[in-house]
Order: structure tokens, then C-alpha cells, then sequence
């Protein structure tokens, strides 16, 4: 639906994650697989095939003991808006699997739909999307657990972080019933938001000056969002994928190995996966 | 045509190959795939009426309350209560993981007993009512052949009513050998015991204090209750509050503090000394406390001006003298600052001389009792039972000492289960003949676990009441396995370092999923089928009763909120808050310069071992009672562990010397054994250091947590802590080889 002719106001919902406060606890990784009904299997060790819709990734800025310093940094599904919703994924899928959803600015995943070509896996810059090399196995009574919120994935199709949607469905459908056309700001958040204990993540509508994700970063809507807050970025910020992911950091060295192409690169650091 | 032999197989093998060649294979693997793909073996979750049941989160003794979400019947979710005095909203990830653990594999389904050899996993299922007569039958018998003293108890926790039903049953019988699983509580406790003259436990202001010191204390790494840490982290940083972190390793606690401060491991407490020193020299202690609220001082301020001079104190952390004294400044400067201690995620006690040095810290700066500080919180003392009522055999049992020397060889320890396997081991016949453990899994969390296991298998009987097949009940002879948190009701008083008297509940939001039943209900009717005193000592009809009654008039708050706070409590403050024969604080006495003077512990092993072997704990690897569940053990960095090998932390500096690189397999050796590990290189850890994390190399549980990586409890020794007698080994010496 284009713009033009939804009745319904434009939402940008998107994230600020607060790197000084992020703690590398990982709560947020099972907050979302406990949410989503991730699968798990015996050795998850081999990190190219294990399903982290959201990772929390540990930077380290390189220099030697004692001046050794660690950041974490959690990267779900950045949900680029790209140019008008030409988001890197949903440009490649041959399926329209994968869509970018002009309501709230979420791309979101039709497992469904998804035949397993991986096309968007290859074209998403930030590694946000797993394939089920293996149907999920549930050990024998652990699927009780599985919440009917979110369809269990079947082998061989794609899957990733979708801010929670059903989430904003239900709270669609709560503020309907109660006869109010909004969502409020803390009806609809994520469940690594609510869960992390230390309040680093912060949900909402980007559109809303209200809302605390917009006042945080001040996105820049004529330059596709950009921020305009100086300790903002986004991660990889020149591909233009317009992602709705803001980080907050006080430390320089952060910033940049979040967007190693920023325009000092005197002091370039190469940011290293741990 | 005649078709013969070569035709035949011409036929055959071209028919293979052309079939091969063309696409027919290929179509119908693929068309199978995508066929099967939607058989039903995805299952579809059942949808249903949604509710939330709030409770408390038991898995470690932080007290968190949470709020469980239910489809129907079914937990499908752990959230954290907004608004609760603990956590406020958040969770931390092993509370998230815990439907694993209640509907996981790793349950104990019904009782069991031993068939085959300890260990070997053949169990026979029985009845209820047989477990229980088989324990109340040898309890029975060793009471009645005057073996009453060798019915030994191991609890998670010595408060709250369980537990405590739990140390009345040993008594009952006639045994002092009741043992609580050691943590930094048993130093922080006696540390206030000797200062503050009364038994309490130790309280953090952390949200009113503005300088946090901390002695290694993994403030992000579980220490203490988890997500208030966190939460109180996040609000020092938007306050702007320092926090300076003390520790070799740049932990989760280093990297997120505003100064890390690497000092050489286990010269804690020299530092401290030395920081009182300065503050002291310069006049910049809160002389109205020193001068009006406390006692021996002069005795402190002489024994840290001889012994803890900022040059030798430089030598031995290996900080530069004036980075000491900048931070005495610091402190000292603060408003409100706090020290704090307990190393790692505060699992062993340590030594006590860092406890006592951290804590005339706070005082010298008048931080003890007031706002911002450390006060010592007395315990809700809603648990008001009548003495146990003994027999003969009782009061024959209970004129014995405790094995382990507390509160005889160690007068200031209540429970020294460290010193149990030395007990157990120095004698031929096994001083304990019975051992029940609950909520404990000390087969795998003891130190010098070969020792500790060698003593256990010469228990001639162990009883577990382990929820899940963790390695104590893998080794026990009978199992009588515990309803999980979320099945039971449960008083959890006092979460660790909450500042305030305070009770979180447990209550049963869903039903018992197997054969299980309350730990309370058990005890009870064991104690019902051995008669007698025992039974007598135990007036309740069941657990559920004995709680509501013992928890009286705070029952009807506890089930309506999930949690009482007490609202009468105040800061104790410095006129009544003493206990000490002189209503004022202790900085010295007999005792405390006992403790003083006491050596150091230097860490075990002779010069052919090198380096020094450092544990390290972290958030995502659950090491105490409860074992990872699968969720949790998926956050595992593959630099902590890759496939079954689990990897060492070492400086690349050191790294070079014995000719490792990153992802190098390496021989670890120390005194206690040796462990084949992979190598990872991290510039945040001191030279001359290996560090290893904790809760890895589990030989229990489920195949998501069993056989991966090595158990740190293996390779490290145990050290007593002179005046205490708790175990105090903070390291151990090792040699590391390429494989």
C-alpha cells in the first residue's frame, strides 16, 4: 500500500540502543529466542548456524594490557528503510517474502512464503538473517513452552528479528477494543527492551517527537533519518540502508567501529568479532 | 537380441548413469524436501486464554519478582514484575532461560534408587511413600546404634523455612553437621559479627551511594542480586557516579567502570590497608564517627602505618604509589562513597582479612549504617520454632562437635563445608554415614572436586532432593526430587545485599509436571514415619501449613504482593546500630587483629608451575547450583567454547613465551590436574595469568550442557583462610603447553 493512500499515520518504529549502558549480559538474546520460539540445538557453538535473531557482538578497541577496553554491542534486525522501503532484503527476495511495511516501518519475514533461496541473506550487511539448516527439535515436553504468538519455522526457510510485531498486533488490537485509534509508547515494546535489566534499550516510534527514541537521536528526516545527536550512529551509516537501529556511545573508538567508514580514518580501527 | 552377461550390465550401468544425468534425481530430492517440509513434526503451539501470574524467582538468591505469562495451563514465558523493590522490570538471562529448566530433560520425573554402581545412571523408580520410609529407616538406625552426630545436611541456604526445616531435621536427629553452600555471605557475616557485634548480613545503598569502589566485586557479572546491579550500574552512569573497578582481568564489571585498576591478584586487601593508611595520614576520615561511634582505633592506625606503607603497597599491587594515593583522594573526597568486596560473582568466601579491610574502608570514611553505605541488615526473624524436642540419642549426637570445626577450631564460622572432604578423608571410617543435600549440587561446585567426591563416595548414604539429575544427584543412592520454583510455594527472605529486611514469595503457578513434591512436605514425612522426638519436633501437618503459620501476620501481605518489605526499617545508624559490648564499632580487638596479622594466602603449587591460574565468572554461564539451560549456554562466545573444548583467556605477551596462538591446544596443568583446553588471545588479562571461566565441564544434566569444557573445580585447590577457616584460595599455580 503506498503511502498516499493508507489512512493510517506513517510510524517509524525503531530502537536506540545505549552502548555505555549495555553490559553484555545477554538477556536480550534469550529474552527474544524465550519470545519468538527460537530454536536451539545440541552444540550451538558454530556461530554461522545458530539462531540469534538478536547477537550481542563484543568489541574490543585493540590496544594492548592495560589500556585494553571491551564494548558490547546487540544487533537485531536493523529494519532499513533504505530509499522508500528498498530495504537491501526485500529488494533481492525473489518471493516478496520479505516486505517493508509502510505502517510501521518494519520489514517483516512470511515464513510461508520463503522457499530458502537466501538471496536476502546475502544482501543484508548487518549477518541479521538465519536459515533452518534443520527442522527445530524441541526436547521431548520442552514445546509446551512455545508460545502461539509466533509460528514455529519449518527447515529450509529464513528467519530474523521482527521487532516483535505480533507484540504491535496485540496492542493494535487492545487500543481497537478500547476504541483508541493510537498505540501508546509503552504498549507496544519489544521483548528484549522490556527485559533488559540494564535499561540500555529504548522502543518506540522514530516519528514521534513524543516518543524517546526521537527525542534520544533526533533523526534527521531529510537525510534519511541520519542523526543528529553527536554520540548517535548507525551501524554502517554510508550504505545508505537507512536502518531504523540508532547506538549511543561516548567513546570515539565505538562510534567508529560501528561505521568504520567514517570520514576520519587517521585513526582506523578494525573492529574484531569476539 | 540375446541379452547376456556384458549386455545386461551395460544396460544396467547405462541406465544408472543416464538417469543420473538427467534431472530426474535431482527433481525428486528436491520435490521430497519441500513435501516433507510441511509435515507436521513443526508443531503449532495451542492457542488459548492468556493470563500472568506473578512470583519470585528462586534460581539464585536474588529475590527477583516475576511475572509469568500462561496460554491455558502452559508457562510460555518469564517476564520481570515492573515496580518490584528488587528488579523493577528487568530480568537477567538464566531467569528468562527458566521454562527450560521446568520443562526441560534435565528433570528428576519421580523418586529413584540406586540400582547399579554409584554414577552409573541405573535407577529404579519408586514410590513416594518407599523413599521415604528408606530415609527415614537409616536416619532411624544410625540414631538408634548412637551414630546420630555422622547424619550430615547440606542446604543452599540457611534461611527461609525449607532450609531451615531442613537444619531442624538434623538437629532432631541429634546432628550439629548441618552445612550451608559457601559464598562471600560467610565472610561478609563475620566480618560484621567482629565490627558491628550482631548477625546480619550486609546491605548495599548502592542507589544513594556516589563513588563505587569495588575489590573485584563482578558488580556485571552476577554478584549479589543480578538485575538490581544492572539496574544500579545504569543509574550510576547517568549520574555521572565513578565506579573503579579492582581486578586483574578486564571483566564485564572493568570494562564498563570508569577506571579499571589491574592489581596484582590477591593484594586486595593490601591496597585497602594502604588506602586507609593515606586517609588516615591525611586526615580525611569522618573523625565525628571515628572520635564518638567507634573503638580501637589507634590499634588500626598503627598497624596500617607499619605494615602498609604506599611504596611497599606499590611494589605488591603493582600500581604506582601515586595512583594509590590519587584514589585514597578520590574516596576520601566523595560524598558518599562505598566499598565493596566479594570477588567474581561472590561463590567463595575468600579470604576474611580483605572483608574486615574493605569494610573499616567504609567506616574510617563514616560509610557503615548511614546513607549511601553498608549497613547490617538483621534477617526478618519471622522463623520463631521451639527448640527440638531430644532424646537420648539426640543429646548424645548433639554434644559432639561439627566435623568441619566450625564454631570449635574456627569459633567465628558457622559451616566450613570446605573442610568437610578433609573430615571425611583423614578418618577410615567415614565420620558422616548419611548426607542429605538439598539445593545445593556440591559434586560439582566444591573445590578440589577430586578430594570432595572421594569424601562422598565414602558416605555410605546419600540423599538428594535435586530437582534435576545435576551431578549430586547423578552420584546420590536416592533421589526425592523437589517441585521447581514454579511448582512450589517458597519464603525467600532477604535478597543478597538488599538493603532492607525483605521476603519474596514463591508460589506455584503451574502445576506439578511429574511425580515431585515440595522439599518442606518431604522432610516432614520423613520425620512423621521415623517418630519419636523427631516427629515431635516437627508440630505442622504438612509445608504449607508450617508456612503460613510460622509466617503469621506477614502471610496475608506476602500471598496478596508476592513480597513484604518491612516498612518500619530504618538506616540503623551509629547510636544504636552497634551490638558490640560497647554499643560502638569495632576497627580492632582481639579478634580483628587475629585477622589483621593474619598471613596471606599465597596460592598453591611449587616454582615448575609458572603462571598463575585465575577463575572468572560470567553471566551467561551459570556455575552455582543451577547449570546452564539451553538458551543460555547458546550465548556462549565461540571464544569460551567451541564444539566440547572450552578455552583459557591468556595475554598475547604470555601467549608468545610458550609459543601459543589463538586457538592453540594447550596442556593446563596445576597441582590439582591437568585439563586439555584451546587457547584464546585477550590483551584484557594481566601477563603472567591464565584465567578459565567458571560453570563449564558439567559430566551432568542434559546433552546441552554435559561433556563441554572443563570444570574449574578440578584444576584448583582449597585454601583455608586462617581465622575463618573458609575457603580462601582466590588462584592456583599452573604450566601451560602446546599439545
Amino acid at each position: 500500500m503506498s503511502k498516499e493512500l493508507s489512512h493510517n499515520k506513517v510510524r517509524r518504529y525503531g530502537m536506540v540502543i545505549d552502548l555505555d549502558k549495555c553490559t553484555g549480559c545477554g538477556a536480550c538474546m534469550v529474552a527474544c529466542m524465550a519470545e519468538n520460539n527460537v530454536p536451539f540445538k545440541e552444540d550451538e557453538s558454530n556461530k554461522r548456524d545458530s539462531i540469534t535473531w538478536m547477537k550481542v557482538y563484543k568489541l574490543t578497541n585493540g590496544k594492548p594490557f592495560p589500556n585494553t577496553e571491551i564494548c558490547y554491542l546487540p544487533r537485531p534486525c536493523q529494519h532499513c528503510e533504505g530509499h522508500d522501503g528498498h530495504s537491501p532484503c526485500v529488494s533481492v527476495c525473489p518471493a516478496t517474502a520479505t516486505d517493508y511495511n509502510s505502517e510501521t516501518g518494519i520489514v517483516s519475514q512470511i515464513y510461508t512464503r520463503c522457499f530458502g533461496c537466501r538471496y536476502c541473506m546475502a544482501a543484508c550487511p548487518y549477518h541479521a538473517r538465519y536459515f533452518n539448516w534443520w527442522d527445530p527439535v524441541w526436547p521431548d515436553g520442552m514445546e509446551k513452552y512455545l508460545s502461539p504468538n509466533v509460528s514455529p519455522r519449518m527447515r529450509g526457510v529464513v528467519e530474523k528479528c521482527s521487532f516483535c510485531f505480533h507484540r504491535y498486533q496485540l496492542a493494535k488490537d487492545k487500543a481497537y477494543y478500547e476504541g483508541r485509534s493510537e498505540v501508546r509508547e509503552d504498549e507496544y515494546q519489544t521483548a528484549c527492551t522490556q527485559a533488559c535489566p540494564a535499561g540500555a534499550i529504548t522502543f518506540g516510534d522514530l516519528n514521534n517527537p513524543l516518543h524517546a527514541v526521537h527525542q534520544m537521536v533526533k533523526p534527521d528526516l531529510k537525510h534519511a533519518g541520519r542523526p543528529k545527536s553527536p554520540n548517535a550512529f548507525r551501524l554502517l551509516e554510508r550504505l545508505g540502508t537507512n536502518p531504523k537501529v540508532y547506538y549511543l556511545s561516548d567513546r570515539e573508538w565505538v562510534r567508529r567501529a560501528g561505521d568504520n567508514y567514517m570520514a576520519d580514518t587517521k585513526n582506523h580501527l578494525e573492529p574484531k568479532e569476539h | 537380441m540375446k541379452v547376456d552377461r556384458r549386455k545386461f550390465l551395460s544396460f544396467v550401468v547405462g541406465g544408472a548413469a543416464g538417469t543420473a544425468l538427467s534431472p530426474l534425481p535431482w527433481k525428486l530430492v528436491d520435490d521430497s524436501s519441500i513435501w516433507s517440509q510441511n509435515w507436521p513434526w513443526t508443531p503449532v503451539p495451542e492457542d488459548g486464554e492468556v493470563s500472568y501470574e506473578p512470583t519470585t524467582c528462586s534460581l539464585c538468591p536474588g529475590g527477583c519478582g516475576i511475572i509469568v505469562r500462561k496460554i491455558k495451563d502452559r508457562v510460555v514465558k518469564i517476564e520481570g514484575i515492573k515496580g518490584h523493590p528488587v528488579n523493577d522490570g528487568g530480568i537477567c538471562i538464566l531467569g528468562l532461560a527458566g521454562l527450560q529448566l521446568l520443562y526441560g530433560p534435565t528433570r528428576v520425573k519421580t523418586p529413584l534408587k540406586r540400582e547399579g554402581a554409584r554414577g552409573s545412571g541405573k535407577w529404579r523408580k519408586i514410590s513416594w511413600a518407599d523413599a521415604i520410609s528408606e530415609v527415614a529407616g537409616q536416619l532411624n538406625s544410625l540414631r538408634s546404634s548412637d551414630k546420630a552426630d555422622t547424619i550430615g545436611c547440606i542446604g543452599g541456604s540457611d534461611r527461609g523455612v525449607t532450609p531451615n526445616l531442613l537444619k531442624r531435621l538434623t538437629s532432631a536427629c541429634g546432628s550439629n553437621n548441618f552445612f550451608r553452600t559457601p559464598s562471600m555471605q560467610d565472610s561478609y557475616e563475620t566480618a560484621l559479627q567482629l565490627m558491628h557485634g550482631k548477625k546480619a548480613m550486609a546491605g548495599f545503598d548502592f542507589e544513594n551511594a556516589d563513588f563505587i569502589l569495588s575489590f573485584g566485586s563482578g558488580i556485571l557479572d552476577g554478584w549479589g542480586s543480578p538485575v538490581r546491579m544492572f539496574k544500579a550500574n545504569s543509574n550510576w552512569k547517568t549520574n555521572k557516579t565513578p565506579v573503579i573497578q579492582i581486578e586483574p582481568r578486564l571483566s564485564n564489571t572493568a570494562a564498563k567502570a570508569d577506571q579499571w585498576l589491574p592489581v596484582n591478584p590477591g593484594t586486595e586487601a593490601d591496597l585497602a590497608f594502604s588506602l586507609i593508611n593515606i586517609i588516615i595520614e591525611k586526615g580525611l576520615y569522618d573523625s565525628n564517627f571515628v572520635n564518638n561511634y567507634s573503638l580501637g582505633f589507634a590499634d588500626l592506625k598503627q598497624l596500617v602505618k607499619d605494615k602498609y606503607k604506599p611504596a611497599k603497597i606499590a611494589q605488591a599491587t603493582g600500581l604506582k604509589s601515586s595512583d594509590i594515593e590519587k584514589l585514597a583522594l578520590k574516596f576520601a573526597d566523595a560524598r558518599r562513597p562505598l566499598a565493596i568486596c566479594g570477588s567474581g560473582q561472590g561463590h567463595t568466601p575468600g579470604s576474611l582479612k580483605t572483608f574486615v579491610a574493605v569494610h573499616a574502608l567504609n567506616a574510617l570514611t563514616g560509610r557503615v549504617n548511614s546513607k549511601g553505605g553498608v549497613w547490617a541488615v538483621e534477617e526478618p526473624d519471622y522463623i520463631k520454632w521451639p527448640e527440638v524436642q531430644k532424646d537420648k540419642p539426640a543429646v548424645k549426637g548433639l554434644a559432639q562437635a561439627r566435623i568441619d570445626g566450625a564454631k570449635s577450631k574456627y569459633p567465628l564460622s558457622q559451616y566450613l563445608l570446605n573442610q568437610l572432604p578433609d573430615a571425611v578423608n583423614s578418618e577410615s571410617k567415614a565420620s558422616l554415614q548419611a548426607l542429605l543435600i538439598a539445593d545445593a549440587n556440591p559434586f560439582y561446585t566444591m573445590p578440589d572436586n577430586k578430594a570432595a567426591q572421594e569424601a562422598f563416595n565414602k558416605i555410605p548414604f546419600i540423599v538428594s532432593f535435586s530437582s534435576y539429575m545435576d551431578e549430586t544427584a547423578t552420584n546420590a543412592d536416592l533421589i526425592l526430587p523437589n517441585h521447581i520454583y514454579l511448582e512450589r510455594f517458597e519464603d525467600i527472605p532477604t535478597a543478597t545485599g538488599f538493603a532492607g529486611p525483605f521476603i519474596g514469595l514463591s508460589r506455584p503457578i503451574v502445576k506439578p509436571q511429574f511425580n515431585t513434591q515440595a522439599l518442606g512436605d518431604s522432610l516432614i514425612s520423613i520425620v512423621r514415619t521415623m517418630g519419636g522426638t523427631v516427629a515431635a519436633s516437627f508440630p505442622w501437618a504438612d509445608y504449607k501449613t508450617c508456612l503460613v503459620q510460622t509466617l503469621g501476620s506477614k502471610w496475608p501481605a506476602l500471598s496478596k504482593k508476592g513480597y513484604w518489605v518491612d516498612s518500619r526499617f530504618m538506616v540503623p545508624g551509629w547510636t544504636e546500630g552497634f551490638k558490640t559490648a560497647s554499643q560502638k564499632f569495632n576497627f580492632s580487638n582481639k579478634d580483628l587483629m587475629m585477622v589483621y596479622n593474619s598471613r596471606p594466602i599465597i596460592p598453591e603449587g611449587s616454582d615448575s608451575f609458572p603462571l598463575l591460574l585465575l577463575p572468572y565468572d560470567s553471566i551467561r554461564l551459570a556455575n552455582g547450583y543451577i547449570g546452564d539451560p539451553p538458551f543460555v549456554i547458546k550465548t556462549v562466545a565461540d571464544t569460551v567454547l567451541k564444539g566440547k573444548k572450552s578455552f583459557v583467556e591468556i595475554n598475547p605477551i604470555t601467549a608468545k613465551k610458550y609459543k601459543l596462538k589463538q586457538g592453540s591446544t594447550a596442556i593446563l596443568s596445576t597441582p590439582k590436574g591437568q585439563a586439555q583446553v584451546k587457547v584464546h588471545l585477550f590483551e584484557g588479562l594481566m601477563p603472567g595469568l591464565i584465567a578459565m571461566p567458571r560453570g563449564l565441564g558439567h559430566t551432568a544434566y542434559d546433552n546441552y550442557l554435559a561433556g563441554k569444557g572443563i570444570n574449574f573445580n578440578e584444576l584448583i585447590g582449597t585454601q583455608a583462610d586462617p581465622v575463618s577457616g573458609q575457603d580462601a584460595a582466590w588462584g592456583i599455580k599452573a604450566k601451560i603447553a602446546r599439545a
